[in-house]
């Protein structure tokens, strides 16, 4: 009996050496058929990060004169552009206002209502029976740019995606919304791309059947030295260009990085609008918790000092 | 409970009360409870666990207030319980997590089980029970999962509702029943969201009898000595309150970290896409919890005799669960705590590492080097327990056990002293 | 147990107080805990903000002609908008107090012990403008206006049809049933063409 146990343990730990093995191919064998987004310092990171109003509104602006002309934004109510940590929220009115207004309420505030009342909202039926076209209220939410799913695909040969969560429905988030708005570039000159679709290297796809035939050699695979471009195509092409929107703040560059900066941040804020009260609320629960486990602890060790 | 009542009803009412229903001596005797009084914070999870069944029912039942179980609407409404209504990103989030750290907490608590021999006579059933509840758990989560309707939602229903159409004959009647059609779609979402909501309050029944089948043996403790005088125990209250309550804050701050500060990190970004029935996510991964079982289910790629690789995949899935049920006769070794097994702990401890592995490997894509690596990870939680443990009950020498809890307990303290002053004239 | 309840006796007493207070302190902020995670959990019944967003509604009204009334839908509820006639105004106001059978205003934009003088029933200045919520005070039918079957009734305001009330075009209950004057909720002029109702 004496002699088992030894022999049991030395069995035990031969298995250690296979395992750690096996862990490292694993290891080396991880990587992504697309690039590396670029990680970007957010305002909005960190336990104590808050949305940067300004960048958000400007995001707004690049969505609206650029975005929506294709993409839909169907979960954010105007509404939610004056609610707190909103780009349009404030807590008193501008001077001028009558006191009858309450601006810190989202459907009362003029910013929020001037936006609304840009947009053509469809309703009805009216008393004949027909739908109609009025100005929209705060309580709108953003109109669809194609009535249906059908037209959308007829217009871009997809539908292009909602934007209205884009930046939890990616991993990468915002940082791949930058990435992907400023990642347009040339593809490799050895990659026959289909008319009509454009290459991004940090779009999720897969180029190798895209090679022209004279790079390939005879069993398929690429001539030495070359690899597949990382990424893949889609059919949005680089949709901004340095100077084409105006920002009222001058001081701020008018470059598409700045534009897909904003934009990312618009977007960040309308998938997550509620995160600054969420962090808000955290590290009051933080702190309260610690307390209380501290509370505990001196509770613990004064009840167990007792016992032996 | 199993040990003699200690509770005096104090005032005419309660002996009014006691003659017709002893429900103050329930609680006061549940409270007096004799425990081992050497548990150290393994044994904490029960309480966790208890919480967290709490948790996930009222902040369920309140979104459920707000939810619309229907495939035009769930997606939307939940958009609505995150914009809209009041603290709801605070409720769905801990929702959300909850069930997460509810998974945490329990494969804690599994792994006590299984180090200390607590499934072990006279405490089968309470292991059992306890096996029961977690399959209602995997179940309840799975369902739950559903409901928000993105991405990943409708193709893990796709997927695990489809390994159900790999049992011969029937396997696609059973199928069509799940679904109520002839795919995933709106009656499969309605009813997944009734069972979502029943089968808690189910868990929590069989969280009862799991607490009942406690209280007739007793804990155990880490040494696996039983109770051997008075001397031995503490009362639950306030000894194991306090304690359990500490550990519960210490929990709870690791919660509150991911519900507030990243609510997301364990989630997957495609459900933040709404369900759509002609695109498949590029990668469909289950959520973090149900990875070491999709790993052994996709680890089977090859036929065996008459089974084919679909049906072995779910049989070694469903088998790695069901083998928990009949634990405690394929461990005999009389020892309970493996702190006095030294062979059985080096293969525990591998068991624990081959369990996150396999949760690793659950979440790579199904190809090489990862479906071998699978297998063979596979392979060792099933030898661990149909050989390992029964081999180990024959063949290995346990080390000297304690007399008693007491004993145990004034060694540990004596071996401390001595190590405190062995260490003095170091200084 | 016997033998720590024999070691928590023996010690001193004054040593004690201090000694519960700190259990006491953790009973106490686990209390607090609790109670603060109701608030969310209760509060989640209250109105959400798109809700709330419909608190309120905005009504043009530089399309009503004198004499025409308006259904809008406010709060899930129907608000009568009503333009009258310069013969309507003078008729209503002629109505003497006395023969009223509810004498109170029933006007929330103002004192609720107010009397339902024809002043009460309308905002200062805009005479021409009775806003009021469509809802008979008997059992919360529907009243019909003058445009519509019964022509409003034998004072030619409101008229419901489920057991006979009569409204003068204030909205005031002349006759039937019904025990109080149609409500008139809290609303706003905005400019001259505009109300704001809630």
């Amino acid at each position: 009996m004496m002699m088992k146990k030894p022999l049991i343990i030395k069995l035990a730990l031969s298995l250690l050496l296979p395992v750690s093995l096996l862990a490292m191919p694993a290891a080396l064998a991880a990587g992504g058929g697309t690039k590396k987004v670029k990680d970007i310092e957010w305002s909005f990171e960190g336990p104590f990060g808050e949305y940067d109003k300004a960048a958000v509104q400007r995001g707004f602006q690049v969505y609206k004169q650029v975005c929506a002309s294709c993409h839909s934004l169907k979960f954010v109510a105007f509404r939610h552009l004056g609610q707190e940590g909103g780009p349009f929220y404030v807590k008193k009115c501008p001077t001028g206002f009558p006191d009858n207004i309450d601006c810190s309420d989202p459907m009362q505030n003029p910013a929020v209502k001037a936006i609304a009342a840009e947009y053509e909202i469809t309703d009805g039926p009216d008393d004949t029976g027909d739908m109609f076209k009025r100005p929209g209220i705060p309580a709108d939410y953003f109109p669809s740019p194609y009535p249906n799913d059908k037209i959308a695909i007829m217009a871009n040969g997809v539908v292009p995606p909602d934007l209205s969560l884009m930046a939890k429905a990616r991993s990468g988030g915002p940082d791949y919304i930058y990435s992907l708005l400023t990642g347009y570039e040339e593809v490799a000159d050895f990659v026959q791309l289909d008319p009509g679709v454009y290459y991004n290297p940090y779009f999720p796809g897969d180029l190798s059947s895209s090679i022209k035939p004279e790079f390939l050699d005879e069993e398929g695979h690429l001539k030495d030295g070359l690899h597949v471009p990382l990424g893949g195509v889609l059919k949005m092409k680089a949709p901004l260009m340095d100077n084409m929107i105006e920002y009222a703040d001058e001081s701020i560059p008018a470059t598409v990085d700045q534009y897909a900066r904003d934009v990312a941040e618009f977007l960040m804020w309308t998938a997550e609008p509620r995160l600054e009260s969420r962090k808000e609320t955290g590290l009051i629960v933080l702190i309260y918790l610690i307390i209380f486990g501290g509370i505990v602890y001196a509770s613990y060790r004064q009840l167990w000092s007792k016992v032996d | 409970m199993s040990h003699p009542s200690t509770y005096v009803p104090g005032s005419a009412f309660e002996r009014f009360l006691d003659k017709r229903l002893p429900i103050i001596r329930m609680g006061a005797d549940f409270m007096d409870f004799p425990t081992p009084k050497n548990l150290n914070y393994w044994y904490t999870f029960g309480g966790i666990l208890s919480l967290f069944l709490v948790i996930q029912i009222a902040t369920g039942v309140v979104l459920a207030m707000h939810y619309t179980p229907h495939v035009d609407f769930a997606f939307w409404s939940v958009e609505h319980i995150m914009r809209d209504v009041n603290y709801g990103d605070l409720l769905r989030y801990t929702h959300s997590n909850g069930a997460s750290m509810f998974f945490v907490a329990v494969y804690l608590h599994m792994f006590r089980g299984l180090y200390y021999g607590s499934f072990k006579e006279p405490r089968e059933v309470l292991w059992i029970l306890g096996v029961v509840i977690f399959v209602l758990m995997m179940a309840t989560a799975f369902m739950g999962y559903v409901l928000p309707w993105g991405q990943m939602s409708y193709w893990g229903a796709t997927v695990i509702t489809s390994l159900f159409s790999a049992i011969p004959v029937v396997g696609d009647s059973i199928k069509t029943l799940l679904w109520g059609g002839f795919s995933v779609d709106n009656p499969t979402l309605n009813r997944f969201f009734a069972l979502h909501f029943l089968l808690p309050f189910a868990i929590a029944g069989m969280v009862v009898l799991h607490i009942w089948a406690l209280h007739v043996p007793g804990n155990t403790n880490p040494t696996g000595v039983e109770i051997k005088s008075k001397k031995d125990t503490i009362p639950f209250h306030p000894y194991y309150t306090v304690k359990d309550g500490f550990a519960i804050i210490l929990f709870l701050i690791m919660f509150a970290v991911f519900v507030f500060y990243m609510p997301n990190v364990l989630g997957h970004a495609d459900n933040y896409i709404e369900a759509n029935a002609m695109v498949t996510p590029a990668h469909i991964v289950p959520e973090w919890y149900f990875l070491p079982f999709y790993a052994m289910l996709r680890a089977v790629t090859f036929d065996i005799f008459f089974i084919d690789a679909k049906l072995g995949g779910v049989l070694v899935m469903f088998g790695s669960i069901l083998l928990l049920f009949i634990l405690p006769w394929l461990d005999r070794s009389k020892v309970r705590s493996m702190r006095y097994r030294p062979a059985a702990k080096i293969f525990f401890l591998f068991f624990v590492a081959d369990a996150i592995w396999l949760g690793w490997l659950g979440g790579k894509p199904a190809e090489q080097p990862y479906i071998w690596q699978a297998q063979i990870a596979t392979a060792y939680y099933f030898i661990y327990f149909l050989i390992i443990l029964p081999l180990l009950s024959i063949m290995e020498t346990p080390k000297e056990l304690p007399k008693s809890i007491s004993e145990a307990v004034l060694a540990k303290k004596k071996k401390q002293v001595e190590q405190a002053s062995a260490a003095q004239p170091a200084e | 147990m016997s033998a720590t309840d024999e070691v928590i006796s023996s010690s001193g007493e004054e040593e004690g107080t201090r000694r519960d207070f700190i259990h006491l302190l953790a009973g106490m902020t686990a209390v607090g805990a609790g109670a603060a995670v109701v608030v969310p959990l209760v509060d989640q019944m209250n109105p959400a903000a798109s809700v709330m967003a419909m608190a309120t509604k905005e009504v043009a009204i530089d399309a009503i002609e004198p004499g025409q009334v308006i259904k809008v839908v406010w709060q899930g509820k129907p608000v009568f908008v009503r333009r009258r006639t310069p013969e309507e105004i003078e008729q209503a106001a002629a109505m003497p107090l006395s023969s009223l059978k509810d004498p109170i205003a029933r006007n929330e934009n103002i004192d609720d012990k107010e009397p339902a003088t024809a002043e009460n029933r309308v905002m200062p200045g805009k005479e021409e403008w009775v806003v009021v919520v469509g809802i008979c005070t008997h059992l919360g039918c529907v009243p019909l206006g003058p445009n519509e079957t019964g022509a409003g009734g034998e004072w030619k305001g409101w008229f419901c049809p489920c057991h006979g009330s009569h409204y003068d075009n204030l909205g005031r209950i002349m006759k039937g049933p019904a025990p109080q004057n149609l409500l008139i909720m809290p609303y706003e002029f905005l400019s001259d063409t505009m109300i704001k109702i809630g």
